[in-house]
Parts: C-alpha cells; structure tokens; sequence
C-alpha cells in the first residue's frame, strides 16, 4: 500500500519540488541547473502571482460560503416530508453531475454578449438597459466565475447535509415539540450542533476544492488576471512559457497554501477526518 | 507546363545539394483542418511522386501552445519521428536550435524572393531556422456602401477612421438600425491583441515593444499616445464586449451587418462574401490606417513556415520536401486553390493568382509593410513577453489603468522576464 503510494503520489511531488530549485525548462529537461530559491524569490516579487493568490481566496471564501448557505438551506427543504422528494433528490444532483468543463463552457455561451440567454433575459426583464459583456468586464469575471461554482457545487453541499439530517434521532424533536420550543431555536440549538461535524468536513472538502480550482476560470475567461487563479498560473508558466522550475514553484507553494489550509481548518474547527462521529 | 517548372525549379535546388537518395520516407507536421491540409497533404504527394520518396503525415493537436508544447518535448528528446514541422512565425526563436539550418540548401536567389520581414522572422542567430510557407497580414475590412453613401473617403489615419465611424455610427442608428457600431477588433486577453496593439503602436512609429537588439522600448510617448487612442474606441464606436472578441467574434458582428470597419486576417474575405453573408459584395480589403499623418502603414506579420528537424534521419530529403513545398511553383498553386497568401512578393503580380483572387491586390501592401512581433529578440521568452504585454493593455483598454501610467510597469515588468536584460 506504501508503495503504491508512494509511486502514484509521492514520486511526482518530490519531483515537482526538486525542479522548483531549477532552472528547467520544457527544452532543458535534462540539462539544468539548481538556482536555490532563486524561482521562490521572483515569484514572491511578482504582483500577478499575489492577484491570483487572491482571485483563489476571494474564490474560495465567497462560493464556498454561499454553498453552505445554500446548501443548508437545500437538505433542510428535502429533509422535510414532501411528496416527489426522490425525485427532487436526484433532480437537485444533476449540476453536480455534469463534469465541470462542460458546464463553464455551457455558462460562458449563456453569457455572451451578443448571442447569449442571460442578457437577453435580464433586458427582456427591463433590469438592464443594454447587453453586458459579463465574461470580459475585470468587475464581473469573478462574481460571473464565483455564480457558475455556486450552481455547479451547492448539490454536493445539499447532499453532505442531508446524510447527516437523515442520521438525527427523531425523538429529540418529538421531546422539543412536547415542550413547545419554538422551532428556529430547535434549529440552533439541536440540529446544527448535531450536524456540525458532518458540516465542518463538508466545508473542508470544498474549501481544498476551491483552493485549487482550474477548469473554471481557464473555460470562461483564459488567462485573464482579473480571474487568475493559482492553479491557472502555474499552469501558464508549465505549458505556455515552458519554465519548468519556475512552474513548479508555483505548484509547490499551491501546495504549501492547500496544506496550510487544512491544518488549520483541522485545528481551528476539530475537524475529525477520521470517523464520522 | 507546371510540372516543367517544377522540374526546372528542382534542378535549381538540388544543384546546391546532392540528389536525394529515393526511396526514404519522409514525416511531415501540416497543422490545419479541411482544405488548409488537403492543400498541404496535394503539395506533399506531388513531391514524393517526383522524387521517389514517400511521405508520412501526422496531425499535431489543434491549439497552438498544445502544439508547441508538444514539438518542445519531441525535439528536447531528439526525436527523430517528425522530420519536417509547420511552425508558427513566432515560435523560430523558441524552437531554432533543434533545426537545421537551410540557408546554402536554399541558395541566395531562392531566398532572396521571399518577403524580407518572414525571412527575417525566420532567420535566429544568423541561421535561417525555417521557410516561409505562407503569409498573413491584418488587414480593414470597410463597408463600401455606407462610406459611398455618407460621402466619406477610406480612412487614411486612425484618427480619420475614428471620426468616420462615430459619423456613421450615428447616422445609422439615427435611421433606425439601433445595433450599428463604428469598428470591431480582436481585443481579448490573448495573443490576438497583441498583434492589435502592435499594429497602432508601430503604425506610429512607436517600435515594436522590444527592438532586434533586445532593448525595452515601449515606454514612449508615441506608444502611450495610440493606447489611449484605442481606449477611447472601447463603448463609444466599439462594442464593450470587444473586450472579450477573437477574430471569429468581430467577423459575426461584421458579417451580420452590424459593424462600418473590422480589423482582421485575411481569411474573412472568403467568408463575408459568401452567400449566407448580410454584406457580400459591400466591403472592401484596405491597408490598416496610419497613426496620425506622419506615421505608417503596417500591420502585424503572421503566417506559417516550414523547418527539418535537426535529428531527421533523411535530412536531405526532408530539406527537399521543405522547399518544394516553400517554392514558388507550389505556392502559386496554393494561391490559386486555397486563397493562401504567398511569401513571394512577385506572385502578387502573378495574372493567374490575382484572377482566382481579387482582392490579392490590395493584400500586397500590407504583407509588404508588415512588422513582426519582437519574436527574435525575446527568443524562449516571446509567449511570456507577448502574456504581460497583452494582460497590460487589456488593463489599460478596461479603464483600469491609464496608458501613461502603465508603460513603466509593463516596462519593469518585461526587465524581470528577461532576468534583467538578459533574454
């Protein structure tokens, strides 16, 4: 098991950190140099690379924070006894379902300028008084990217929450009911500390998700800095600028950020990933 | 007679190099889909049937940088599978050292006909990397019936083309065609508005972002004077969501009527005057404006060569390939069935090739001023050099950033990727 590990997981990390101490290039990938921190220093100089790591966090806290809200909100509805519920089940998974390329592709048509659904709803509506550019203003990129995660990923959220609503022991509400508690303090005070720890993985989950999000921002807006992510980055400087080592470092501080991330989610919020409860 | 040619011209090109031994099989890299390969794949046969070789074709991936990125690995791990590759004009700088060089294959006479600016682009460190194959050129796409109509002349200047627009513009949506705009570019975050900015920086005289001598030269007036320039088109005659337009993008707006000038390749031609087109047989090919009346016509140099692999086992075969297919005989061909733009000035003149093309004419001046982008200078670093200047003029066409304000950094910028200089 170790090794196998080690081979799929291990290899190629310790890989991408040693060429981050190199000068490699796509050409030179035999033939380099090691440059100590010298790729380390220059990304820390460079604003683009703070942009991106900030386009990731403003990614992150915002789209992860509405799914929860939402998600919640979601698995509270299909935990109540309405007729069709199996159905609604499946319906609400389908955005989850469709694999993320397609969907940002699908989005970025409905956001066209010219040709797309969205402006000539929000006009046909009267809210707008001439057709967007939603994909190409710096100022609405991010929310349009933030909008397409919260519709592709609030089902998974949904679903998370639902599991541990179904697991509640009935007979709590049945002795809340009897004594006449009024249902929003039920709420605070049975159901969300019963499910938080459901909801803390939940969120942990999501959150190393979004930290290392790609397919998104590379579909809708390319190489765009307004929308930049840290994956996005690093992935420019590996393939179009073909500078291994300096891709690498950018990799390996992504890594740095995703490790730091769950440390301190794991101790801050007592995440237990071992068991459930 | 073709074929006599063709023979003649054989003769002249094996005179500079042994007679390829027959019978090799030669691996050719044609990018392109539909009648671009079919021109390539005619061309390629034609040579093994008169050689006596045989060629092998592959298709590389669609995008570009897949494209590139793919040929790097390939040749870093001095492959020998692909012997000749079709390369992009501003990769020779990326890619020369894998290649040999073919400037005493071809001969002095040979290279002599082809445009200055693609041999230039071809040429790293005095070795001539690659052939050109093909030429492309930015080129203003008017509707000829709106300038007759509002009695305008073709626009010389930008300012001129600025002024047209608006009036048209106006007057247009005055009578009711509330969806007119004055112009439409390629104004996305990538490649395409590179070549843009370039076209109205150098048009007045403002360089080429880095000069031959790898000196950082865009921090002048002159640059700063055109980029505020197109950031005044951005929402008044150019749509806003230019700002998102590739070529296929501003074609639609054009072709559909909406638009008085379109700045494109020369590929749209074809396509707005087709049938289904709402403007077929109303535009005119003219070269792009000057900036302001001292500056010049030009345009960006884009287009296609040919290179052999250094670690080809048939180098001279696949040497012989490459020319047949760069030569003058198998140009006009292409010229006259597939619209390609030759590299041979001269066949611009060629009765045949203007009769199949029209509008080749008007083509020959703006493949003749073009500039190229600083592709050389810049070497393994061009994609990024071209990145930060793209993401810094986009800042600047947004509004975000005032063009003044910007040089400087893009500046320091381009002084960090070059490691201080030293490309």
């Amino acid at each position: 098991m170790l090794v196998v590990l080690a081979g799929v997981a291990g290899w190629p990390l310790v890989r991408t950190v040693f060429f981050s101490f190199t000068d490699a290039t796509l050409a030179t990938l035999d033939g380099f140099q090691g440059v100590g921190l010298d790729n380390y220093l220059w990304l820390m100089r460079d604003p683009v690379w703070w942009r991106a790591v900030w386009n990731t966090l403003v990614f992150t806290v915002v789209s992860v924070g509405i799914e929860t809200a939402l998600g919640l909100g979601i698995a509270l509805i299909l935990n109540a006894h309405l007729p069709g519920r199996g159905l609604l089940r499946a319906a609400v998974l389908i955005p989850w379902a469709i694999p993320t390329v397609v969907s940002a592709q699908m989005w970025g048509w409905m956001f066209h300028d010219l040709y797309g659904v969205v402006n000539a709803i929000l006009m046909g509506l009267g809210l707008i008084a001439e057709p967007r550019a939603w994909t190409a203003d710096p100022d609405l990129a991010l929310p349009v990217v933030i909008a397409v995660d919260v519709w592709k990923s609030t089902p998974f959220m949904a679903l998370l929450i639902l599991a541990a609503l179904q697991m509640l022991p009935r007979d709590l509400y049945e002795a809340a009911r009897v004594d006449g508690v009024h249902p929003v303090k039920v709420f605070f005070r049975i159901t969300l500390p019963l499910i938080r720890p459901a909801l803390m993985v939940a969120v942990l989950f999501r959150t190393l998700d979004a930290l290392r999000v790609f397919d998104l921002m590379y579909v809708l807006t390319g190489n765009s800095r307004s929308t930049m992510s840290m994956s996005v980055y690093a992935r420019q400087y590996l393939i179009d600028f073909q500078d291994i080592g300096y891709g690498s470092a950018a990799a390996t501080m992504l890594v740095l950020v995703l490790a730091a991330a769950t440390v301190l989610a794991v101790t801050l919020g007592r995440v237990r990933v071992d068991a459930g409860r | 007679m073709a074929r006599r040619c063709a023979l003649l011209l054989a003769g002249v090109l094996t005179a500079f190099s042994a007679l390829p031994a027959a019978g090799a099989t030669v691996t050719l890299a044609c990018s392109g889909l539909g009648i671009s390969f079919d021109l390539c794949r005619d061309g390629a046969q034609e040579w093994a049937r008169r050689s006596g070789n045989e060629v092998r074709f592959v298709s590389p991936p669609k995008g570009a940088s897949e494209q590139l990125a793919l040929y790097q690995q390939l040749l870093a791990a001095g492959s020998p599978d692909i012997d000749v590759f079709q390369i992009d004009v501003v990769w020779p700088g990326i890619l020369g050292n894998y290649f040999i060089d073919l400037k005493d294959r071809a001969g002095p006479d040979i290279v002599r006909r082809h445009l200055p600016a693609m041999i230039e682009a071809a040429t790293v460190k005095g070795r001539l990397v690659a052939m050109p194959w093909f030429a492309d050129a930015g080129v203003l796409y008017a509707r000829k019936d709106l300038l007759e109509a509002h009695e305008r002349p073709v626009p010389q200047t930008w300012e001129e083309l600025q002024d047209t627009a608006a009036l048209i513009q106006r007057a247009e949506r005055a009578a009711g065609r509330d969806r007119m705009w004055g112009y439409v570019w390629q104004g996305r975050a990538y490649e395409g508005l590179t070549v843009n900015a370039l076209e109205w920086v150098a048009s007045r005289n403002g360089g080429t972002i880095v000069d031959p001598d790898g000196a950082i030269t865009i921090d002048n007036p002159r640059a700063a004077e055109a980029l505020a320039m197109a950031r005044g088109w951005v929402g008044s005659i150019s749509p806003p969501g230019v700002l998102n337009y590739m070529e296929e993008e501003a074609r639609g707006v054009f072709q559909s009527g909406n638009a008085v000038f379109m700045r494109n390749w020369p590929y749209a031609w074809t396509l707005v005057n087709a049938a289904d087109s709402a403007v077929g047989g109303k535009v005119a090919v003219v070269p792009l404006p000057k900036g302001g009346p001292d500056g010049r016509h030009t345009s960006t140099l884009g287009g296609q060569l040919l290179a052999v692999s250094k670690f080809s086992a048939h180098a001279d075969e696949a040497a012989d390939l490459a020319l047949h297919l760069t030569g003058v005989v198998e140009q006009k061909r292409r010229a006259i069935h597939g619209a390609s733009n030759p590299t041979i000035p001269a066949l611009y003149e060629d009765a045949e090739v203007v009769a199949a093309n029209p509008f080749f004419a008007a083509l020959a001046d703006s493949i003749a001023n073009a500039v190229n982008r600083p592709a050389q200078a810049t070497g393994m670093r061009y994609n990024q050099v071209s990145a930060e200047f793209y993401a810094n003029v986009h800042e600047v066409l947004t509004g975000r950033r005032d063009a003044k304000a910007m040089l400087p950094d893009l500046t320091e910028a381009l002084v960090r990727i070059s490691r201080g200089g030293r490309w």
